[in-house]
């Protein structure tokens, strides 16, 4: 489904991405762990085509198109939803307009006609009700006044309501208690297709507890230095990064 | 409505301005200048009664003795009034055959506008008053609305046909020495609305005037009077648009609107004149004068305008509330782009007991335009328990734009309470990343902002013109982002 060649990036001419290479097969999850400032969000960023990161060097290609060419909005069009970590508020935008707008979008894109409005109204009751989303909060501003749990779980609606191929989940976990936590997780769990595939990034174990991974990669100053099974997960929650930093000779 | 917009806004794109074609019509057009005579040729073209020629003059002469206003938050570019002809009749050919039938071209510009003018083919429940420069085209509906005792048809045949009714009114809301445009416009004004709703009645349908500017080197000086007696309701629209041509075009309007005890009048205005192209070459300069004079105890005037077109938007829609238990609201949103320029709000006069008035003023700012609310809430020693509140919000599209707000405040009764609020904002580079990632693009992004963000005051609007003013808020900032 997805695969990153040699991709280099950078951000204000600093480079953060120094050669990353992954792939991701149709279904399959993985996990992206490491520390702050190892190159994480850069990468999902620049997955999803955000403008203020220059690629330098290397190819990303997407269900055999390459994903760089591709505008923003088409690779959103194209299956890729990124789950943002820090959802931004857009006042005066109530989410029934912004899901029609974004879901009608990718229907035209995909040549059919615009969804009618009641069936558009029925899945949002539906998708909405699986991620304990208040009706109050879908008939709100684009997350305006909503808590960080909230938040989260509105980006994981969002991603129910447009059935992507690939999701990366961006620090979903940050900011979450306990039990925010467990209800996004089930939520992402329940909603995503069998067949489509996910990237998660952490820090931390506990959301992977949820989401089972296929594969682990380490990211440390913006190489993936380690890729492993999820019992690679479990070993960076007890003994931490340095031993990965020593192995890789860094 | 996602993929209107879409292939609307596409459509658009291409051709940029819409409206603005010309249409081919022999039209009577007077020599350029402006002076006694021609405002006696005015005058006798359109039949006038001795009165009426009178009230004309003396507006000119007082004119003379004026100088155009310069404190407006914009550059004007000079107008030179002896180079404007004042007066262009496209009705022309009906009159050389006699046959009182309208020129086919006429009717198809109005089609082509979106305002039929064949009855069967109308918007359902909207009567019509077309006027294109100096002349009425057409009024549609007014056998029906003449059942009611309702009068809706143009001022120059209401001079004709109900003088008494005229006399009593024009100028009695805005004086010809109010300012310089209205000493203009009192001098040499073609032809507007004229609304009459009696005693106890509610228009069954809306009313509305759509006016075009057609003719090279004119100025279009329309005059709109709505008289609403005690307890009628009507509910009056306004439409406006231009060809694109290179040089201004001048629009000095003024619209007089009288409401009498318990009855109520709301005033909804999409103006969309031609803009100029996004050099700042042409456009319309559009300085107006509309004000309303709440006369009667507890009656109500609501003033709603979406201000997208004109390279210059002048005008502040005011109230004086005389009637006791009076109210009266303002709603805007103006769009500036480009070079635009607008300095537009409105003026609460507050003279009754316990009068109240609200105020939400939503500038939008993007390419290289000035936006200015500018507005005056004055409580008079009388208005014992008067209210105001006011929100002015402004939103910013880049940073080559400027959004300013002027509130004036004159309160001479302690018993009032008066209240403004004003907020700036800007659409982040987040937001717009933020709905791209979710499949929408900028331009579509932009539109749903902005119409969010306007929404308090389009939710006002009737509900036609409401779908064609979000469509125009999305047009209108084409190209603005990115």
């Amino acid at each position: 489904m997805l695969q990153i060649n040699n991709l280099h990036a950078s951000i204000g001419g600093k480079e953060i991405l120094k050669g990353i290479n992954l792939v991701v097969k149709d279904g399959e999850i993985h996990a992206v762990m490491g520390l702050n400032g190892a190159g994480k969000s850069t990468l999902s960023n620049v997955i999803v085509g955000h403008p203020a990161y220059e690629v330098t060097q290397g190819s990303i290609t997407f269900n055999g198109k390459d994903l760089l060419s591709l505008k923003p909005e088409e690779r959103a069009h194209e299956g890729i939803f990124l789950s943002f970590q820090q959802p931004v508020e857009i006042p005066g935008v109530s989410m029934v307009n912004f899901m029609r707008a974004a879901l009608n979008a990718k229907r035209k894109y995909q040549g059919l006609e615009p969804m009618p409005a009641g069936d558009f109204l029925k899945l949002m009751r539906e998708k909405r009700s699986i991620v304990e989303l208040d009706s109050k909060l879908t008939s709100r501003s684009v997350n305006e006044g909503f808590s960080g749990g909230e938040k989260k779980r509105n980006e994981i609606f969002q991603m129910a309501m447009l059935e992507p191929l690939l999701t990366i989940l961006d620090e979903t976990d940050s900011g979450l208690d306990v039990d925010a936590l467990r209800v996004v997780a089930e939520g992402f769990n329940k909603l995503r297709r069998p067949e489509s595939s996910a990237i998660v990034i952490t820090h931390y174990q506990r959301l992977l507890d949820y989401l089972k991974p296929d594969v682990v990669h380490v990211l440390i100053d913006g190489r993936i230095v380690k890729t492993g099974g999820p019992e690679l997960a479990t070993e960076i929650e007890s003994r931490g990064f340095d031993w990965i930093k020593e192995e890789a000779g860094l | 409505m996602a993929t209107d917009r879409n292939s609307f806004v596409r459509e658009v794109a291409e051709k940029k301005y819409e409206y603005g074609f010309t249409t081919d019509v022999q039209t009577e057009i007077i020599e350029k200048g402006l002076s006694e005579d021609v405002v006696r040729l005015i005058s006798q073209k359109k039949g006038e009664p001795e009165w009426l020629l009178e009230f004309r003059l003396n507006a000119y002469r007082y004119w003379l003795t004026l100088e155009q206003p310069t404190w407006g938050h914009l550059k004007m570019p000079p107008i030179d009034y002896q180079a404007i002809s004042y007066y262009a009749d496209p009705t022309q050919k009906k009159k050389e055959q006699g046959t009182g039938d309208i020129d086919p071209e006429l009717m198809k510009t109005f089609d082509k506008l979106g305002i039929p003018l064949e009855e069967r083919m109308a918007l359902a429940g909207t009567a019509v008053d077309a006027v294109m420069d100096s002349v009425s085209v057409k009024t549609t509906f007014r056998d029906k609305l003449k059942e009611k005792g309702i009068i809706f048809c143009s001022i120059s045949e209401a001079v004709r046909e109900h003088p008494d009714l005229v006399r009593e009114y024009l100028g009695s809301v805005v004086p010809y020495r109010d300012n310089f445009f209205a000493a203009l416009n009192s001098a040499v004004f073609s032809d507007g609305s004229f609304v009459y709703i009696p005693k106890g009645v509610r228009c069954p349908m809306e009313l509305s005037t759509y006016f075009r500017i057609n003719a090279r080197g004119t100025g279009q000086f329309e005059r709109t009077l709505i008289v609403c007696d005690d307890d009628a309701y009507v509910s009056y629209l306004e439409g406006c648009t231009a060809p694109m041509r290179d040089e201004n075009q001048l629009h000095a309007a003024i619209v007089e609107i009288v409401v009498k005890e318990r009855a109520e009048v709301k005033y909804s205005t999409v103006q969309n004149w031609y803009p100029g192209d996004s050099e700042g070459k042409g456009g319309v300069l559009n300085l107006v004068t509309k004000r309303g004079h709440l006369r009667g105890a507890n009656s109500k005037l609501s003033w709603t305008q979406v201000e997208t077109g004109s390279a210059i938007t002048w005008k502040y829609p005011s109230c004086v509330l005389s009637g006791d238990n009076s109210q009266a609201e303002f709603y805007s949103v103006a769009v500036t782009n480009n070079y635009q320029q607008a300095d537009t709000g409105t003026k609460m006069i507050h003279i009754g007991k316990n009068t109240k008035s609200t105020i939400i003023s939503k500038g939008i700012s993007a390419g290289r335009s000035q936006n200015a609310y500018r507005g005056l809430v004055k409580i008079a020693s009388t208005a014992d328990g008067a209210r105001n509140y006011s929100s002015c919000d402004s939103l910013l599209l880049g940073s080559h734009c400027g959004a300013h707000t002027f509130p004036y405040m004159d309160v001479h009764n302690d018993t009032a309470v008066v209240e403004h609020e004003a907020t700036t904002s800007k659409i982040s580079e987040d937001q717009l990343f933020y709905c791209n990632q979710r499949g929408i693009n900028t331009e579509e992004a932009v539109s749903l902002i902005v119409n969010g963000y306007a929404k308090e005051v389009i939710n006002k609007l009737p509900m036609e013109f409401a779908v064609e003013a979000q469509k125009l808020l999305g047009v209108s900032l084409e190209g603005s982002v990115g």
